[in-house]
């Protein structure tokens, strides 16, 4: 075992304090360890292992860990804070306190999709409206941990929403840093706390590569990009929606999860929670099948998978789903991996049946899903019809943002049954 | 920068190797190849990190000539020409 210090760790800056000076508390987390090739690191901001580049993750030795000390916590994702990396205090500094977001019995869409078991777990419902709010929490107390004033992101919308709506409720700076062709709304929600958004002329993977070369910048020496610099912290909040599903199940397993795929970080993640949760004794180990929604116009993980490959081929995106478009997903492969161990499949779906997708979850559920949430939705359906997911077996799937946020997905595509005079004859022509 | 030049932005955590310096400047390296060649007779090492054991580029490492990342060029046999910059960069990603 190697154990290397990446980079000094910075001292608390005035005003965010570590819990104890000069002493780091990230809870249960006791280091950051390579994927690639287990060399470890000290925690401290740090994101790529110095001997392979391979990414880093949070090594744990979880304490005491109890359904009853989780049930007794929060309603927000600070429930789990014995799982995660992070101070036990993290609760009472200033946050948005996302998560425990609802877990809905999909009825209505299993009888139309011919299904036995359904349920959608609904992350639209967190502060700013999509899943990105339990990343951030967990990269904003890492930030505070490591003294960091600023917290900053490379982002398709989403996550820069959040970034900037966590900032400013923390007493933060922010920078959020996003393709300048994102849908106006992301653009404004994003922009509406008072940051500074920074829009590029170029597609996210160019905004990312961006986000990199500032790493080490005089200039972003205050900065934690949340998801490049404390991406290890970061990635771990996105365990909270697989935790949620399991205790909202009555801590249980469900058979079969659909979830999207961007970076494929969620989709690991899920997976992580539900085996942590089988390894602390939390629930019973059982079988369950995982499966990854992706659009056409960005499938590399996908095609990969259909090819039997072990690596992700980068391609460039061109999909209305924008907050899954990031054509060079660094957890691809590892993405692969859970989905191959689970006897789970991908599917990759076209923009039509995508936006179709979301009709049909709004009509049968009241559920008005982003385009992420229409890409779950269609691949459930390719799914059925190939016969590898089962309509017998309990499915979980995921809506990761509100609809509101891609509005431009569906412009043009509804709108008022009629336009009519203020006329009660005239309700009754537009009605026959 | 002379027409042969070619700029190699580098990574925060290769900075150990080129005694800090976040840019090194290489001449007459016509490919990535010979870029990365060049790069490690400047700064010892630094190309073991970049190139794994058969010598092709390391799974999590992305580079870029000019704005094209040559997984979508030419490898390590995509040209560059003087005045070119290239960027080693870790991968990472999540919109």
């Amino acid at each position: 075992m190697t154990t290397i210090s990446q980079q000094p760790i910075p001292a608390p800056l005035d005003g965010a304090p570590a819990t104890t000076p000069g002493v780091l508390d990230f809870g249960p987390a006791r280091g950051l360890v390579c994927r690639e090739c287990g060399a470890e690191f000290e925690l401290g901001a740090a994101y790529s292992c110095a001997e392979c580049f391979g990414p880093l993750e949070v090594k744990y030795d979880f304490g005491a860990v109890s359904r009853e000390r989780i049930e007794a916590g929060p309603l927000s994702l600070w429930r789990y804070s014995d799982l995660l990396p992070v101070p036990s205090n993290a609760a009472n500094k200033l946050n948005l306190a996302p998560g425990c977001t609802k877990l809905i019995k999909a009825d209505n869409l299993a009888r139309e999709l011919g299904m036995r078991s359904l349920w959608i777990k609904d992350d639209s419902g967190n502060p700013t409206h999509s899943f990105k709010d339990r990343v951030v929490a967990v990269a904003q107390a890492a930030a505070r941990e490591l003294g960091l004033g600023t917290l900053s992101c490379a982002s398709t919308g989403n996550l820069a929403h959040a970034v900037a709506a966590a900032a400013a409720r923390g007493g933060m700076k922010s920078v959020v840093i996003v393709p300048q062709d994102l849908e106006d709304g992301k653009i404004v929600s994003a922009a509406a706390y008072g940051g500074v958004l920074l829009a590029i002329e170029g597609n996210y993977d160019a905004v990312n590569r961006l986000c990199s070369e500032l790493i080490g910048e005089e200039l972003t020496a205050d900065w934690g990009f949340v998801n490049v610099n404390l991406r290890p912290y970061y990635a771990e909040g996105s365990k909270t929606v697989g935790y949620e599903i399991a205790e909202q199940l009555g801590w249980r397993l469900p058979q079969q999860v659909v979830v999207p795929v961007a970076s494929g970080a969620l989709l690991v993640k899920v997976d992580k929670a539900w085996r942590e949760l089988v390894a602390t004794g939390l629930v019973e180990s059982t079988d369950y099948r995982v499966f990854g929604a992706q659009a056409t116009g960005c499938s590399p993980v996908a095609q990969a998978f259909e090819a039997g490959h072990d690596v992700v081929r980068p391609v460039k995106p061109d999909t209305i789903a924008k907050s899954l478009a990031i054509g060079n997903p660094a957890d691809g492969p590892y993405a692969l991996d859970v989905v191959r161990r689970t006897g789970g499949s991908f599917g990759s779906v076209s923009d039509e049946e995508i936006v179709e997708g979301i009709h049909l979850l709004a009509r049968t559920e009241g559920v008005f899903a982003e385009t992420a949430g229409g890409v779950v939705i269609a691949t459930l359906q390719q799914q059925l019809a190939s016969g590898t997911i089962d309509p017998d077996q309990e499915t979980v799937i995921l809506n990761t943002g509100d609809g509101l946020k891609t509005l431009d997905a569906i412009i043009g595509q509804v709108g008022p049954t009629a336009t009519i005079p203020p006329d009660v004859a005239a309700v009754r022509e537009a009605l026959a | 920068m002379s027409e042969a030049e070619v700029v190699v932005r580098v990574p925060t955590i290769l900075r150990t190797y080129t005694g800090g310096a976040a840019e090194v400047t290489v001449v007459d390296a016509a490919n990535l190849a010979e870029v990365l060649d060049e790069l490690d007779r400047q700064a010892p090492g630094i190309k073991g990190r970049i190139l794994d054991d058969a010598g092709a580029l390391r799974r999590f490492v992305n580079v870029y000539v000019g704005d094209e990342d040559v997984r979508f060029a030419d490898g390590l046999k995509t040209v560059t020409p003087g005045g070119t910059h290239v960027s080693i960069i870790p991968a990472v990603a999540g919109g």
